[in-house]
């Protein structure tokens, strides 16, 4: 075929090339998921809500608007308690009370400190990703981290925070790491599956950081099985008053995604590894370190994970407790599924997260509905993102060119 | 006489290609048919759609005067059309029964599988149409010629009465394929119809009856290979002159550059697949390695390449020992490496073309600086490439596996080729290419070795092993049987060699 022929071919309205581009783009699937998810969530409020039953009774479309306030209620609860009650904002502006504005805002805030873990945790995970390994051991990276980190935070004195601070934070990454790499090595040299080697290591991490605080970091003064109170000095700079809780760790946890970015997508690093990732047999071609590409990869992987837990540690619990986190590690597996990978993608999603559940809470209380709608609503997203088909089916969707899930999934196979 | 099958105008739109456009095809009973045509053209769409893989835009399929609505395979059976595909669609740890069996089980007694009829009836098939083979043998035991024939006896089972064939001879020995032509005489004489699909014109020529020529999704033409001769039928093919005649200087032979001395090397499940092969690549000179597909040769690859090590015997590249050396090494001692599989291999195909041009250069100046990665010199790199290499794509950082296979391939070549070699493994270099790009490749390959590259080229296809080869190695089973100068080594010699058979 002649390249005039071919550019004729190509030619076309600008406005369905437009469309055709929007159509194809992974960025508008995961957004498409993302609503159909709250769409369902809200169907399902509804039709677990005996109000509506009784509305279905009286007429059809009572049914239907009592469905739809149900679901209105519902994610209106959810605004309230992740971003804040606009009325009440305006309220406390108006009065010029600084504690009441705090309260206002706090909602808001409190969504990013809830986000911040989330950040550290996709990041760590989707590095795996990247790398083809599917580390489901972030849990544990978390707890070995918190662990590592609280010692670092109560035992080290008389340093300034300027010091202290990184310190611990490099605590809790090299624990966290050093909870990654075992499965890593072990992949590497034995061929050991890291899916089952990495929930074998959240086990024992959870005895041993149980271990740990009914032992030698359990707080003396105390009874129940929680460290002693980190130092002053430690402590992640929270720039507002109480209630809010919103510390620094929100910063250098966007820091670290820019870092995890760079890394990934400017350095030789980063080129080896996702060569691994995507394709361990050209990057084997191309002479690359699989081994050490694999175990490296945990090392990192964790140690992200690790920060997570250094960041809890540091900048909201100040102590350790036995169970600190409610599962990051298992939510930062769908999200780093939601954020395709990719450390702008991760940041958003986390945010996502932090948001539903910090806003659930609320949710919970103002408008009773229990906070697990939040657990399934995420299963919604995910499965959708998961199956795409199901996405392009309803919204009519085009096929992408090539397939950019493959890449993301592939840790799936574990090959 | 009403053809036994016609397609009218049949279309088929992908998003973006025109994959057929208002294809006619007729067949008539007891012919040979071939759709000769590039990778790409549309043969397999066309066949798709005849098998009911594939639902046409427009158009109508009319077997024996009636139309017919095919939407699944299942259909397509039922209408006595059966297809072969190029891929086996066979069970290797069931037997030949079995295999002819699936989906079609004939059982007894309500429900147990009743092998003994269907072995007998397989038996019936094979007499008939001279296709021997032994149904209580397992398929993972038989050469893939003879699998071939359990893939035709399926459709038999199956009382198909068109059967079409994807791309039969790409797997065969020549041997083979002369075998599969008798075959295929034998059923056209039992009253079956074949369409036959390949890209090999001298096949065409002298096998089939009629040849439709397929370009761009569009029909170019229907003749007969008494009125056609092969430049006519590539210029239908390629939409231009095609030259077959490979320009070749006489080689400047020098230097001993790669040196195989008694190399034994096991395959993945750790059996010998390369027996106590010895021998030299000189610079200035292509040594082809002939053999059919399975013979050593992929292991003999990957030991020379650094991606397994040999158990036993001396390999050295340039008088280094390489026998433990990592694939890294040996690129940096100036060795080049085109993978026999592309796509795995050669590619990361979600990666853009600009990165995948300096897979194994990415961490050299002046690709990186430190550990950081300099986007500029990638992209200058890409964009001279793709000029110097003719790789057809409307931007460097669009990713590999978007592009046509060919022009993968030259994205391999291109990137081989750009960085000062001494010494290149070529393995199957043209594998799956049309004709335009193989002319292009073999015509660099000769390039590089007129420079003072020594080449080690391995290839199935012998008519390419012939043509560029100023040695040829023949393996067989795992040892090299005969290495022969290739000006006046014939195709039956080698052809024989390949099939193991050495002259006393």
């Amino acid at each position: 075929m002649s390249d005039k022929e071919k550019k004729h071919e190509t030619k076309k309205d600008p406005g369905k090339i437009f469309l055709d581009e929007v159509s194809k783009s992974p960025l508008t699937l995961t957004i498409l998921a993302v609503v159909t998810g709250l769409l369902l969530g809200g169907l399902l409020v509804a039709i677990t809500s005996e109000d509506v039953y009784q509305a279905f009774d009286l007429s059809f479309w009572e049914g239907i608007k009592s469905a739809a306030g149900a679901a209105w209620s519902t994610y209106e609860a959810l605004f309230f308690g992740s971003v804040g009650n606009p009325s009440k904002i305006i309220e406390a502006l108006r009065s010029g009370e600084s504690e009441a504005i705090r309260r206002a805002f706090n909602p808001f805030f409190e969504s990013l400190v809830a986000s911040t873990p989330y950040i550290f945790a996709g990041l760590a995970v989707a590095l795996g990703f990247r790398v083809g390994l599917f580390n489901i051991g972030a849990e544990g990276q978390i707890f070995i981290g918190a662990a590592t980190t609280v010692t670092a935070a109560i035992f080290l004195k008389g340093l300034p925070a300027i010091i202290h601070v990184p310190i611990s934070l490099l605590a809790g990454f090299v624990g966290g790491g050093l909870w990654g790499f075992i499965p890593g090595w072990l992949k590497a040299k034995t061929g050991g599956h890291e899916v089952i080697n990495t929930i074998m290591m959240n086990y024992i991490a959870f005895r041993l950081s149980e271990f740990l605080l009914r032992g030698p970091l359990k707080n003396p003064e105390g009874f129940t099985p929680v460290s002693a109170k980190i130092q002053e000095s430690a402590k992640l700079f929270r720039p507002f008053e109480s209630p809010i809780r919103f510390h620094i760790g929100f910063f250098i946890a966007l820091f670290v995604a820019f870092l995890v970015y760079i890394f990934l997508f400017k350095t030789t690093w980063g080129y080896t590894l996702r060569t691994v990732g995507s394709n361990p047999r050209a990057a084997k071609y191309a002479g690359m370190n699989i081994v050490r590409s694999t175990v490296l990869a945990m090392f990192l992987s964790g140690g992200l994970a690790g920060l997570a837990g250094a960041n809890e540690v540091l900048g909201v619990n100040h102590n350790l407790a036995v169970a600190f986190s409610s599962g990051y590690g298992f939510d930062a597996i769908a999200l780093a599924l939601l954020g395709k990978s990719n450390p702008i993608g991760v940041v958003l999603s986390a945010i996502l997260f932090g948001f539903l559940r910090n806003g659930a809470i609320q949710m919970q209380l103002s408008a009773g509905i229990p906070i697990d709608i939040i657990s399934v609503l995420q299963a919604f997203i995910l499965v959708f993102i998961a199956a795409p088909a199901i996405i392009r089916t309803i919204y009519r969707l085009k096929e992408p060119d090539i397939d950019i899930e493959a890449v993301t999934l592939h840790g799936w196979g574990g090959n | 006489m009403t053809p036994i099958l016609e397609l009218r105008g049949i279309t088929k739109r992908f998003p973006g290609v025109l994959a057929n456009d208002q294809i006619n095809l007729t067949l008539n009973k007891g012919e040979i048919h071939a759709l000769l045509g590039e990778n790409g053209a549309g043969k397999s769409t066309l066949m798709n759609i005849l098998y009911g893989l594939y639902d046409p835009d427009e158009g109508e399929i009319i077997v024996n005067g009636k139309e017919i609505n095919v939407t699944s395979p299942r259909d397509a059976i039922k209408s006595g059309i059966g297809m072969v595909h190029q891929h086996f669609m066979l069970v290797p740890v069931f037997t030949v029964t079995e295999n002819v069996m699936l989906g079609d089980e004939t059982t007894r007694l309500g429900g147990f599988l009743d092998r003994k009829s269907s072995a007998a009836r397989i038996r019936e098939i094979s007499n008939k149409y001279s296709l021997e083979v032994d149904p209580t043998s397992y398929v993972r035991d038989l050469p893939v010629g003879v699998q071939q024939r359990v893939e035709i006896i399926k459709l038999l089972y199956r009382e198909a009465d068109i059967l079409i064939l994807d791309e039969p001879t790409a797997v065969l020995t020549p041997q083979e394929v002369d075998e599969l032509f008798t075959i295929m005489r034998s059923l056209v004489k039992g009253g079956k119809s074949i369409i036959f699909i390949t890209h090999k014109l001298r096949e065409v020529l002298t096998f089939a009856d009629r040849i439709t020529v397929i370009r761009g999704g569009k029909v170019v033409g229907t003749t007969t290979p008494k009125e056609t001769d092969q430049n006519q039928l590539a210029a239908m093919m390629v939409g231009r002159d095609v030259s077959f005649e490979v320009d070749k200087n006489p080689a400047n032979v020098k230097d001993s550059i790669l040196e195989v001395k008694d190399l034994v090397v096991l395959d993945d499940l750790n059996h010998v697949a390369v027996k106590n092969v010895s021998f030299n690549v000189h610079a200035g000179e292509i040594l082809g390695v002939a053999g059919v597909q399975g013979n050593g040769q992929t292991e003999l690859v990957k030991a020379i390449t650094g991606l397994s090590h040999p158990v036993e015997g001396k390999l050295t590249l340039q008088g280094k020992d390489i026998k433990k050396a990592s694939p890294r090494t040996i690129t940096e001692l100036g060795s080049a490496h085109i993978p026999e599989d592309r796509q795995k291999d050669g590619l990361v195909l979600s990666e853009t073309i600009a990165n995948n041009l300096v897979l194994n250069t990415y961490y050299l100046n002046p690709f990186a600086s430190g550990v950081f990665i300099q986007e500029d010199a990638v992209l200058n790199n890409a964009e001279n490439i793709i000029d110097n290499f003719d790789v057809r794509t409307p931007s460097p950082l669009i990713p590999v596996g978007s592009l046509s296979g060919g022009n993968q391939q030259k994205v391999i070549v291109g990137r081989e080729f750009s960085r000062p070699i001494n010494f290149l493994v070529a393995s199957q270099p043209t594998r799956g290419l049309d004709v335009g790009s193989i002319e292009y490749i073999h015509k660099r390959l000769l390039e590089k070795r007129d420079e003072g590259c020594a080449i080690l080229m391995v290839s199935t296809e012998l008519d390419e092993v012939l043509e560029l080869s100023d040695r040829i190695a023949v393996m067989f089973d795992g040892e090299i049987i005969a290495i022969v100068d290739a000006e006046g080594a014939t195709k039956e010699q080698i052809g024989l060699l390949m099939a193991g058979v050495v002259e006393a």
